[in-house]
């Protein structure tokens, strides 16, 4: 992203959600109009009010942003954008939206993520452009879990991380999503559960990977005057990143040209992301750690400087990111528990966090976090602060 | 794997359809730049490295080493049957060159990272498609 003046005069105000379930039997239009309806009146503004809608998708996933601006009846719209990123997108389209509020080209902006991601097109099946699809799927190769568990692997290999690691991580990010009413697996998992959890692609088990599942996820952005009129407190960017890692453009699975497998975006962005904050990791109050699988969260840690090289493992078992520790993360469960929103739900997570609005899991007093989004070595990441 | 061949689900695009035509021969090629000679893969329409449009399937060696590798437990595609080792090989001649394969020959449980490896073809309708098993261990000494 560009210079922070250039984001920095627009803010956060709402957030919405539809019900996640594993069958919607809905349309995804329906799903997205809903939940930016809910951010909408979340952030205290009308139908009317709202001038630009934004959203992402993979590979027609989803419905088009002026399909859901027709349907909400919005007709004056000056911004609109359909991005073709996925879990990439959140922070990224955020910051994108902020700047163009900021610079005046638009006033009220809807972002939202809308899929029937259980029900309908799943992840991985879908085909992109090229050759490289064909490179993984002639050889079995069609599904995330499988593409992630090829660079676990390499992290366990060059760290001498063990699945103890992984599983720290599900049974630290079960106990937040057991004070979530939202989350779609809330029960406690212990390590042996964790053990005995099918293996679907060695190393990761059934519960080192994320739930999938049908619904939407909006957030809404307004200028900082307006914002000072909202409902619930702004949050503003602090600072934002985006990267793309070499050989990431492809295919999910294009990992062909990235020379290092046991490191992902953050690594690459972290430097530019705490620079432009004018704040480090020691000062935030929580991370939301893009987590379609349990080994992301380790690189996250590493990557954004909560834990150095190889040491994320023993960070998460002495209980640094569970309820009440030092950094807590994933505090909705993650992508893990909650359900696969693609990130959005991470990033309206934070807003909830820094708003007050945490309920049983609100993190005491938090004003500042960062975010992330993306598994791979592309991906973006916002520090949002309080206003 | 079972003693029919898996479904491949091979549709390539024309720049890289050579990548399972070429074991006809039993020898591998991989898209190569006629300029900065870099090799490219996945096969693209233009050489990233230098924007030449000078780009044909050269030979390779077809040996190289396992960056990393899963073992999938779980049939993900009906005929495809479980378990089976889906590995990213770095070939020898530009290590950063990694080809997405599974790896036969030897028990799933043997695979390693490091382990190094030789091209075979899978005779799959008409394709040959590229598989790779392990080479033996290379010992210095008696
Ligand atoms: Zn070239």
């Amino acid at each position: 992203m560009g210079e922070p003046s250039a984001y920095r005069g627009a803010a956060i105000t709402g957030v919405g959600f539809t019900e996640f379930s594993k069958a919607s039997g809905r349309s995804v239009l329906s799903l997205a109009a809903e939940a930016c309806r809910a951010a909408i009146l979340d952030a205290g503004l009308e139908g009317a009010d709202i001038d630009g809608v934004v959203t992402y998708q993979y590979l027609n996933d989803s419905v088009p942003a002026q399909a859901v601006a027709a349907v909400l009846g919005l007709g004056d719209l000056r911004h609109i954008l359909d991005s073709g990123l996925a879990g990439q997108a959140p922070c990224y389209l955020a910051a994108h939206a902020a700047t163009m509020i900021s610079t005046g080209v638009a006033r009220n902006i809807v972002i939202y993520r809308a899929l029937n991601g259980r029900s309908g097109q799943r992840v991985g099946s879908a085909r992109a452009p090229g050759d490289a699809a064909d490179l993984r799927h002639d050889a079995g190769l069609i599904a995330y879990p499988q593409t992630i568990a090829l660079w676990a692997r390499r992290y366990m290999i060059e760290t001498g991380a063990t699945e103890a690691d992984l599983a720290a991580v599900a049974i630290a990010q079960r106990e937040w999503a057991a004070r979530n009413d939202r989350a779609f697996r809330r029960s406690p998992l212990s390590i042996d559960e964790h053990h005995a959890s099918p293996m679907v692609a060695d190393p990761l088990r059934a519960v080192d990977c994320t739930t999938e599942v049908d619904g939407a996820c909006a957030i809404v952005l307004t200028s900082d005057e307006r914002a000072a009129d909202a409902p619930h407190p702004a949050v503003g960017i602090r600072s934002a990143a985006y990267v793309l890692g070499r050989g990431g453009g492809l295919d999910m699975a294009d990992s062909s040209s990235w020379p290092d497998l046991s490191r992902n975006h953050t690594s690459l962005l972290a430097d530019r992301l705490w620079a432009d904050a004018g704040l480090g990791p020691d000062e935030m109050d929580f991370a939301q750690i893009y987590d379609c699988f349990s080994s992301v969260v380790l690189f996250g840690l590493e990557g954004l400087g909560f834990a150095d090289r190889g040491e994320a493992g023993e960070f998460v078992r002495a209980g640094h990111t569970a309820p009440g520790g030092r950094i807590p993360v994933n505090t909705n469960g993650g992508l893990l528990n909650e359900g696969y929103l693609h990130g959005m739900n991470t990033l309206a997570e934070a807003v909830l966090q820094l708003q007050g609005r945490g309920g049983d899991r609100q993190v005491p007093d938090a004003e500042t976090g960062v975010v992330t989004s993306g598994a791979l070595q592309d991906g973006s990441a916002l520090v949002l602060v309080r206003r | 794997m079972s003693a029919d061949p898996p479904p491949r689900f091979i549709s390539p695009h024309a720049e890289g359809e050579f990548y399972w035509t070429s074991g006809a021969d039993g020898v591998l090629r991989l898209q190569r730049c006629g300029d900065c000679r870099r090799y490219i893969h996945p096969p693209g329409p233009v050489c990233p490295y230098c924007h030449s449009r000078a780009l044909s399937p050269e030979p390779v060696a077809g040996t190289g080493t396992i960056a990393t590798f899963t073992i999938n437990r779980k049939e993900w595609i009906p005929g495809f049957e479980p378990p089976y080792v889906f590995a990213l090989v770095e070939i020898d001649e530009d290590p950063t060159i990694r080809l997405g394969t599974n790896i036969v020959g030897c028990e799933v449980d043997d695979v390693e990272i490091g382990m190094r490896v030789e091209v075979e073809f899978e005779a799959n309708g008409e394709w040959h498609v590229p598989l790779f098993h392990p080479l033996p261990v290379e010992r210095s000494e008696e």
